[in-house]
């Protein structure tokens, strides 16, 4: 029997992410898959990163986490998404090789220190008392670790339909995890059912891509890691097609047949992810849908057609595939299909990720209601790192909103729970203006030295970095300058007679680094990374200091802890639902409270009232 | 949650009190003393019993189901006869049960919190209660209702449908959607715009009519000030005298001039060469008089005072009992004069009142005048299109976020549905 601090379970985004970060903090770590070659598979589309989703692979990296670099590695397509919009939300994105980032997070995950992989089912908790204390296998052989965190994705009671023929799996061609659905139903946790769902596979030989659109990477990659200079494989370019009315008329004659809509399917699906189905039922003034094909690979055939994901049956898949321009003879490699799985409330978790009821139990990913890899990677790097942390006895690390994605999405999912399948946005975050890509690694690697889980090579990026855009700020404020020198340095501005710095000066719509240069040349010999980081900060510094003044508010409300005993139903004068809601959610503080789907003002101050008065009572 | 009860009614003798019960109990509460409750929404006359059996009184019940009722919770109300003793009998009766007497505001602030009324319909709730005059009345009434919250949500669907204008070209920017939405969402954002300034603009009048106009009554020593002052008021408020100069210190009162709140103020006769008392008095009366809502000025056509009269000011000759000429005049003394004066007084407030709006209260100015400030901002940065959509979507965010205050609140999610109900979103 072998002993570790913490097992994982599961190698998929979540899994391998949770695995890495315990092993980074110095926790021996397993990580129980029940197949080597699952690890870091990409059971959805090739493709990494987009908007939001690009902030929270930053701020893995931030944290020395593996996606990134491994998205860095297979990346065969790089586009910065809203390249021409505000810096704080432009998004990197990147198509990947399926089986180089596969291979890639495979190679990080054998050669980390503290992490062993074992191949193995797992049907059952160990469990001491009332917390968990490993795992069992299907073979009767027994993991002991101090913490466990589950990332079984959709697994959990999956069910896979096409048409109106359905089956018990995971994952096409993998079967899904009963037994542990048994212990964990055990546990009496609030369970819900998604839905999510996936296109057909095409044979990228029997497309005429000579007839469709190209949508190329950029010219000058934006990669992901911090660490990352320019992408190792070969780029290739995607194609855009549409649908037309004819394939729209397949569908609509076909509905009925289809999954979703034979009354097959109980789980709610992603508003933002809809079918094709949907989208023809829901948006029947529009005659065409945009389809982008993504090559898999560099050397495999598989396409995955991004945009008409289905649960039809297979005869109705092929007939709307072929009245598609440039599909008129494609052959459908693997039918799309439509998965149910089960899902755990995530307002029982604490902001650690770890379960209220179960000690030692982690949950990360997809069991937490959310879609996405860099959702589950995400949340696998919290749940890896905490649990590392608890089987040392240490505190957990709670990231907070003004901070990161990361901890926007963490924050949503255990204060207002999940209905649907959650991903992230940008306009999830409040503090988007100060949360941007470029500067993840300023917001989060310093919380990373911290807690231990960056090493050596990051450290001494960092610390460089950050000591150049040190002395490149300062230069930005050294020197202040009239209206007049401003004007003649061509640009334009008002003859108010107010000196003003190229920090300053930058801060206005139409200045650039280049107009700020010919007025202090010295900017010049700036590194353009650090000028173009300065520059953006400057863009934004009068609402990220705004945005500071919240964050001090919000503090205040986060100083009024709520006792873990705390009664609800003793406030008077608090709502049945209101109660119900704070009783399910367990808020830690006054501010997350107030985050609460329906909390009043009204309701917050008897909360206060309440808090005040115990602790009065106590002293 | 605790049952509470309170009377609702005005202490003292009347011929009816009114004890409103409410919450989870009020139903098994008012049964222990009545027997059993009319049907709801039914009046019914029923015997209120003591502990020992004994009669307490014979009361009007009304019983209201929640959430159909003041406060969303069960309701119960006891209409007693109005006797000092029999309410607190009852009051003591209700408090042997499983019920506690409500603390002030508590059965409003229930409503509140069960959504049965916004935050501004509680303040209009309070000055509904508060009114006195019939202008007051029809004001508070009118946010009772819910109209600024009406309005406050009017503006606020269009500020969500802006943001989320903007926010589908930023989050799902490599999708099917459009690119540039800046003609769109600058009209909506100029429309709301002019709505809430317009507002703002009659927030003065609106608060005038909660609080009162002042109404300053200038004019030279012995012109009969203060005469008029009491003849209007009907009561012996300042002291008259035939002597020039009675009258040092502003003297206010206050009362109902026409459906208006309205405090007239008396000062002293203005003229040169008074004594340094008499001076400070004057100095006092000249500013006042040019802070106030509204001028009369009581004096001769020729005579000139050291105020400026205003927009709407009123002129009237002094001592109508006592003039040979046709110049309008009036007389404190003789009441000559006086309707023609209230109906030149009441014209002028009602022109000031014209562009009276909802905002009554100086939080909403408040709230209101820091969402200009961000819509301002926002209406700036969408003209420099999409390569700033995010700082403008901060803006109107902060916008909404202040409106809001006002009445509740907005999750990131009411911005989702906007978009999500819209767009066919998702490759």
């Amino acid at each position: 029997m072998k002993q570790f601090d913490v097992v994982v379970v599961g190698g998929g985004h979540a899994g391998c992410e949770a695995a890495h970060a315990a092993a980074r903090c110095g926790a021996q770590t397993a990580l129980v898959t029940m197949k080597k070659s699952d690890i870091g598979i990409m059971s959805c589309n090739p493709a990494i990163g987009g908007l939001g989703k690009g902030h929270l692979v930053r701020e893995i990296d931030a944290l020395d986490g593996v996606m990134a670099k491994v998205a860095d590695a297979s990346g065969i397509q790089f586009r910065l998404l809203n390249r021409r919009k505000g810096p704080a939300v432009q998004g990197p994105r990147a198509q990947s090789d399926r089986r180089v980032y596969q291979r890639e997070m495979l190679r990080v995950m054998e050669t980390a220190e503290s992490l062993s992989i074992v191949e193995g089912e797992v049907v059952d908790f160990i469990m001491n008392g009332q917390a968990a204390s490993g795992v069992v296998l299907a073979d009767g052989s027994e993991v002991r670790s101090k913490t466990v965190v589950l990332t079984s994705g959709t697994f959990l009671r999956g069910l896979i339909h096409i048409g109106d023929v359905s089956y018990a799996g995971g994952r096409m061609g993998d079967k899904e995890s009963s037994l542990l659905a048994k212990r964990i139903e055990s546990f009496d946790l609030p369970l819900g059912r998604l839905k999510t769902g996936t296109p057909p596979r095409l044979d990228g030989r029997t497309i005429a891509w000579d007839r469709l659109e190209r949508q190329d990477g950029d010219d000058d990659p934006t990669l992901f890691s911090f660490l990352s200079k320019s992408p190792p494989l070969r780029q290739v370019a995607c194609g855009i097609t549409h649908t037309n009315s004819q394939t729209h008329d397949i569908i609509r004659e076909n509905l009925e047949k289809s999954a979703m809509y034979g009354g097959h399917i109980d789980g709610t699906g992603p508003r933002y992810c809809p079918s094709i189905e949907d989208k023809i039922v829901r948006f029947g003034d529009k005659d065409s849908h945009q389809i982008f094909l993504e090559p898999e690979g560099l050397d495999v055939d598989t396409v995955y057609p991004n945009g008409v994901s289905t649960s039809l049956p297979e005869d109705v898949q092929v007939a709307y595939i072929r009245s598609i321009v440039g599909l008129e003879d494609a052959v459908i490699l693997q039918p799309g299909y439509a998965i149910e799985y089960d899902f755990v409330d995530p307002c029982v978790l604490d902001a650690g990720l770890s379960l209220r009821s179960v000690l030692g139990l982690f949950l990360a990913g997809q069991i937490n209601g959310t879609t996405g890899y860099e959702e589950a990677a995400a949340q696998g790097l919290v749940a890896g790192l905490n649990a590392a942390r608890a089987a040392k006895g240490a505190s957990p690390v709670h990231f907070r909103r003004d901070q990161s994605y990361i901890s926007v999405m963490i924050d949503d999912l255990t204060t207002r729970g999940v209905t649907e399948p959650y991903r992230m946005f940008t306009s999830r975050a409040e503090y988007r203006l100060s949360l941007r890509a470029d500067n993840a690694d300023q917001r989060l690697t310093p919380l990373g030295l911290e807690v231990g889980c960056v090493g050596a090579d990051r450290t001494k990026h960092f610390l460089d970095k950050m000591e150049k855009l040190d002395a490149g700020r300062t230069l930005m404020k050294a020197e202040s300058f009239t209206p007049k020198q401003i004007s003649s340095a061509g640009i334009k501005i008002n003859q108010d007679g107010t000196k003003r710095t190229p920090f300053q000066l930058l801060a206005f719509p139409d200045v650039a680094l280049e107009d700020v240069v010919r007025l202090a040349p010295g900017l010049a010999e700036l590194d353009s990374e650090v000028g173009l980081q300065i520059s953006r900060e400057a863009l934004y510094a009068n609402y990220i200091e705004r945005q500071k003044q919240d964050v001090e508010r919000l503090r205040k409300d986060e100083s009024y802890g709520i006792p873990a005993d705390f009664s609800y139903s003793d406030v008077s004068g608090l709502s049945a639902e209101l109660t119900a809601k704070l009783e399910r959610v367990r808020p830690a503080d006054l501010a997350q409270a107030a985050r609460i789907d329906g909390m009043t003002p009204a309701a917050l101050a008897l909360l206060l009232g309440r808090i005040r008065y115990l602790e009065k009572k106590q002293a | 949650m605790d049952t509470i009860f309170a009377l609702a009614t005005a202490q003292g003798r009347a011929g009816v009190a009114v004890i409103r019960i409410s919450g989870p109990q009020a139903f098994v509460c008012a049964t222990a003393l009545c027997g059993s409750l009319p049907n709801p929404r039914q009046a019914g006359v029923r015997a209120l019993l003591d502990s020992d059996g004994s009669l307490l009184d014979q009361a009007l019940v009304l019983a209201f189901q929640g959430p159909n009722s003041f406060t969303g919770e069960d309701v119960v109300e006891l209409h007693l006869h109005g006797s000092i003793a029999v309410v607190s009998a009852v009051l003591r009766r209700l408090g042997e049960g499983d019920a506690r007497l409500a603390e002030p505001g508590e059965f409003t602030r229930r409503a509140l919190e069960n959504d049965k009324m916004d935050l501004a319909q509680v303040e209009g709730l309070g000055d509904l209660i508060a009114s006195e005059t019939e202008g007051q009345r029809r004001q508070a009434q009118r946010i009772f209702e819910g109209a600024l919250g009406q309005k406050i949500e009017a503006w606020r669907t269009n500020l969500i449908r802006a943001a989320s204008l903007i926010e589908v070209t930023i989050d799902f920017a490599d999708e099917d959607v459009p690119v540039d939405v800046t003609q769109e969402v600058s009209a909506l954002l100029l429309s709301v715009r002019t709505d809430v300034e317009n507002e703002l603009n009659g927030f003065a009048a609106a608060e005038r009519i909660r609080t009162g106009f002042e109404i300053a009554i200038i004019g030279p020593p012995n012109a009969g000030k203060s005469t008029l002052l009491n003849a209007l008021a009907k009561r012996d408020a300042a002291i008259t005298s035939e002597r020039a100069g009675t009258t040092r210190d502003v003297i206010e009162v206050r009362m109902d001039l026409d459906g208006y709140a309205v405090t007239l103020l008396d000062t002293a006769g203005l003229r040169d060469g008074a004594d340094e008392i008499e001076a400070t008095g004057i100095e006092r009366a000249v500013s006042r008089a040019n802070a106030s809502d509204l001028r009369i000025f009581l004096m001769e056509p020729d005579e000139i005072v050291p105020v400026a009269s205003q927009d709407d000011d009123i002129f009237v000759a002094p001592k109508a009992d006592a003039r040979t000429d046709d110049v309008p005049a009036v007389s404190g003394k003789t009441g000559q004069g006086i309707p023609e004066l209230i109906t030149l007084v009441s014209r002028a407030l009602s022109s000031k009142t014209q562009s009276a709006g909802l905002a009554t209260h100086a939080r909403h100015r408040d709230a209101m005048q820091m969402s200009l400030t961000a819509l301002d901002a926002a209406v700036e940065w969408i003209g420099h299109g999409p390569d700033h959509y995010d700082i403008a979507a901060e803006e109107i965010r902060s916008s909404i976020r202040s409106l809001e205050s006002l009445v509740g609140r907005i999750g990131v999610e009411n911005l989702l549905d906007e978009i999500f109900s819209s767009f066919c979103l998702g490759k």
